[in-house]
């Protein structure tokens, strides 16, 4: 058999490829630190020991769970060949969905109100998915189009219920009513001080870890997932197979937009307790689209990069103590993306000189196979 | 060929003695090749029999292990397709590499534009793009975008485009794959214009029948070593197979005298359009029963694409009716006609017959993974599904062994097509419709799919055959309905049928009044 050069193996490696691209993201923002003059081993140092305390760990948990969900949810899509830029949208509608489950019936118990918000989450969200994937399926309107549009319509959708007066906080802050306390997922107080962590805990992470289990098992070892992935490689195939395309379609924007909304369920029950009238939008669906990116869509890789980002955000907040913009933070990451995405370009830079080499290696394949047929 | 253009005493390319290694493996062992101004030169070899890397090396993409390769009398070494151009070798890729957007005279002067000034100078490109066509009788519309003109005129461009950059020794990689018998013929002729003019052609090919009519000489690679080069004019057709393969290979395909049983499938007066809304198929009939394979001769663009495409639920046609065992599966899902006993061997095996990125044994359940014992309350067996692969790359010849996970895509063309057969056989439909079934592969491969098609129709399964190679029809069909205009205008037992006849009929002169 042929030897791989070393080189080859890092080219062949999507693991090694991301690896080499997060270290060169930390490297550019240690440029950009320098020509600020500023310290990079005080502002990486800050990074670093804010996410490795137990309680700096368990705000990197916290932060993280809406940013693993929504990137489960945008790897989905990847994987079944849509591509859900509306997660932000879903996000919106789906946390909007939960907290007024939570205001409105406030009084239901804690085991019943709390999957019921997420239900109303998930069906928000797996609502926005479905609109944008009829009008896909019926009259063939791109559904990155579409769902742009739906994000921006979920945003002061979301505005326009927080100002109802049956959600509207009643003091003068511009935003919801605080949800339920049936409807929180925070630890207890006594809980969260005798353990040490930060005051947001929650056990979303659960959640989190559950959904990337079911999404892996759905994608991987059910005939749902079969059907989704032909539909999502060549329709023209899985059509041709007896697999009704547009239904397929269907499901998978319903799937992944109902796990943007379960994002945005958890980030409401979890962290925040009231939804704000905001002024832009937030962008933890975008967000998803960078975790989902960095995690080649695997949904155990996700998570470690959901982990990675919240890391990232949590820590960047602090690096203002060192006098060091958070803004860094959006260059690393951007940084990041940008190498992932050369390692693509590079590939189908290289595609001529690669084709003239697989065409040399199906010959040895061949002739392989056919000098082992002599021999015998 | 009579090579009145050839001329013995100039060789324009010499190869000599290459040897082209991948890490131990020796793709190219000792080979050579001599081209001479204006001769047609045709390398002949299995897939994978090394004719590529061979090729790669001349146009500069790979870089020879050992060996000497002159131009010109004149040795180089080529580092780049560039190298290559410069030296005057022009290469016409399998698939093109054109810009679909563009128009045909960007395309060919892409690269080497003419400017005025900082401008592009678009009408010197112009006359240049219609002067050149014109000198080699390569017509085309300069203007038109090659998304919209047809794969036999986009080859064309590939030609003009090497002729533009003064290519005069082209090679010519499968050129014949896509294009249709019409397209073939009109090849052929340019390459004639193009050696009387002094240049020099290399085809890489397996077919046989298309070096006999267009070359000079032929070389002959069987599993990366040289085997000989001969004078096409005294050689036959069967001296090249055996040549190639290295054993001898039939042509005829044994089929055993059966009567054949009830109908099958039974289509009436069937009424479609085509892509742009234009009534193509026009009150078609036709009868297929148990223990025949009935084949459809056409000229493309007579409306058998779209019977098999209606017939098969992936296109809905106005009215009629198709019954398969009785059922009438007219504009219903693929599914239902699949449930129903229709079994098919796409014609596009890359767009409808396979998931390239899905492995060799999720292709192998594409119409049944929701069956036992694949699958299990909607959760996919992993263990059934492995064996039913393995058995079906045994049983079906499948190469490479142990490929059940190795994604489709990987695998060569005849292995894809075999990869379908297996599938469309195992699943026992009563109906088998197979549409150019051996597109694109090498006669060892042909040979193969030949067998399994007889062998459905020996076992009592009906067959409906779409090909445009009449040679396929003819040898294995044993009703030929000729299809015309939309309608079936004749119907005559195979082994009555003769080319002349047949070529007539298709042409429209057999049509029923």
């Amino acid at each position: 058999m042929k030897k791989k050069s070393f080189l080859d193996s890092v080219a062949d490696s999507t693991f090694i490829q991301i690896l080499i691209s997060i270290i060169l993201g930390f490297l550019v923002g240690a440029i950009f630190l320098m020509i600020m003059g500023l310290s990079v081993g005080a502002a990486y140092g800050r990074l670093i020991n804010s996410v490795t305390s137990l309680k700096g760990f368990s705000y990197v948990v916290v932060y993280s769970v809406p940013y693993i969900v929504a990137g489960l949810s945008v790897a989905f899509s990847f994987k079944t060949g849509v591509f859900n830029i509306g997660a932000e949208g879903q996000f919106v509608v789906g946390s909007m969905a939960a907290c007024v489950v939570s205001i409105l019936c406030p009084n239901i118990p804690k085991p019943l109100l709390i999957p019921l918000c997420f239900l109303a989450a998930m069906a928000a969200g797996a609502l926005w998915g479905i609109i944008v994937g009829f009008l896909k399926t019926k009259w063939g309107i791109n559904e990155v189009l579409s769902m742009i549009m739906f994000n921006w319509i979920a945003f002061y959708l979301s505005n326009f219920i927080a100002g109802l007066p049956a959600i509207k906080s009643e003091g003068s802050a511009e935003a919801t009513k605080n949800i339920a306390a049936n409807a929180s997922m925070l630890f207890s107080k006594d809980f969260i001080k005798r353990v040490g962590l930060c005051p947001t805990a929650n056990w979303g992470i659960l959640v989190a870890i559950a959904m990337m289990l079911i999404v892996w098992f759905i994608i991987e070892k059910t005939t749902l997932g079969y059907e989704l992935k032909a539909v999502g490689s060549n329709k023209f195939a899985a059509e041709y197979g007896g697999i009704n395309v547009n239904r397929s379609i269907l499901t998978a924007l319903a799937i992944s937009g109902a796990l943007g909304g379960l994002a945005g369920a958890l980030q409401l029950m979890g962290m925040g307790s009231r939804i704000s009238i905001f002024s832009s939008q937030e962008g933890f669906g975008f967000a998803g689209i960078v975790v989902a990116l960095i995690g080649v869509s695997n949904p155990f890789g996700v998570f470690v990069s959901g982990l990675f980002y919240g890391a990232l955000m949590y820590g960047g907040s602090k690096l203002n103590l060192v006098g060091a913009p958070t803004q860094l933070i959006n260059v690393i990451v951007g940084t990041v993306v940008f190498f992932i995405a050369i390692s693509v370009i590079f590939k189908n830079l290289n595609r001529r000189r690669a084709r003239a080499n697989r065409n040399a290696e199906a010959a040895i394949d061949k002739r392989a196979s056919l000098q082992k047929e002599d021999k015998k | 060929m009579s090579k009145e253009y050839v001329d013995m005493s100039t060789p324009v390319i010499e190869m000599r003695n290459i040897v082209k290694k991948f890490g131990d493996f020796v793709a190219n062992d000792g080979i050579n090749l001599t081209v001479h101004k204006g001769e047609i030169h045709a390398i002949l070899g299995e897939n994978g029999a090394g004719k590529s890397t061979l090729m790669n090396q001349l146009y500069g993409l790979l870089k020879p292990t050992s060996g000497d390769i002159l131009v010109n009398g004149k040795k180089i070494v080529m580092n780049n397709p560039r190298d290559a151009i410069d030296a005057g070798i022009g290469m016409v890729h399998q698939h093109f590499m054109l810009v679909q957007p563009f128009s045909v005279t960007e395309n060919i002067v892409l690269g080497t534009e003419p400017v005025k000034g900082v401008k592009l100078d678009m009408a010197t490109a112009r006359k240049n793009v219609v002067e050149i066509s014109e000198r080699y009788g390569l017509s085309i519309d300069p203007d038109a975008k090659i998304e919209d003109i047809s794969v036999g005129m986009q080859q064309r461009v590939e030609i003009l485009k090497a002729l533009y950059r003064g290519a005069d020794i082209l090679i010519l990689d499968e050129p014949t794959s896509s294009l249709t018998p019409q397209e073939i013929v009109e090849l052929i002729a340019i390459m004639h214009n193009l050696v009387k003019d002094g240049k020099s052609i290399i085809i890489i090919t397996h077919k046989l029948k298309e070096i006999k009519e267009s070359a000079d000489f032929c070389t002959i690679i069987r599993m990366g070593k040289y085997i000989d080069t001969v004078d096409v004019d005294k050689v036959d057709e069967n001296d090249l197979a055996s040549m190639m393969v290295g054993r001898k290979v039939s042509f005829k395909v044994d089929k055993p005298e059966q009567t054949p049983g009830e109908v099958v499938l039974d289509v009436k007066d069937l009424h479609c359009k085509d892509y742009r809304g234009i009534e193509i198929v026009k009150g078609l009939n036709l009868q297929v029963r148990r223990g025949e394979i009935v084949g459809i001769a056409g000229i493309d663009g007579n409306g058998q694409t779209e019977l098999v495409e209606v017939i098969t639920g992936l296109r809905k046609g106005v009215s009629g009716h198709i019954l398969v065992n009785g059922t009438d599966v007219f504009n219903k899902p693929p599914r239902f006609g699949f449930e129903h006993g229709v079994s098919s061997i796409p014609a596009d095996r890359q767009k409808h017959g396979l998931v390239l990125d899905f492995s060799i044994e999720d292709n192998l359940i594409l119409q049944n993974y929701e069956e036992n014992p694949f699958s299990k309350r909607k959760v996919l067996q992993r263990d059934p599904i492995f064996k039913h692969a393995t058995q079906s790359i045994d049983g079906y010849d499948i190469r490479p062994r142990q490929s059940e996970k190795r994604p489709a895509g990987t695998l060569s063309g005849g292995n894809q097509q075999k990869v379908i057969i297996a599938r469309e056989v195992q699943n026992d439909k009563d109906l088998l419709i197979a549409v150019n079934p051996t597109r694109g592969l090498d006669v060892g491969a042909i040979e193969y799919v030949h067998k399994y098609i007889v062998d459905q129709r020996n076992k009592g399964k009906a067959v409906l055959l779409v090909s445009f190679e009449l040679d396929e029809i003819m040898s294995l069909s044993d009703v030929i309905d000729v299809i015309f205009d939309g309608q079936i205008v004749c119907s005559i037992p195979g082994k009555d049928a003769n080319e002349n006849d047949l070529g007539l009929m298709m042409a429209g002169g057999g049509k029923k009044s």
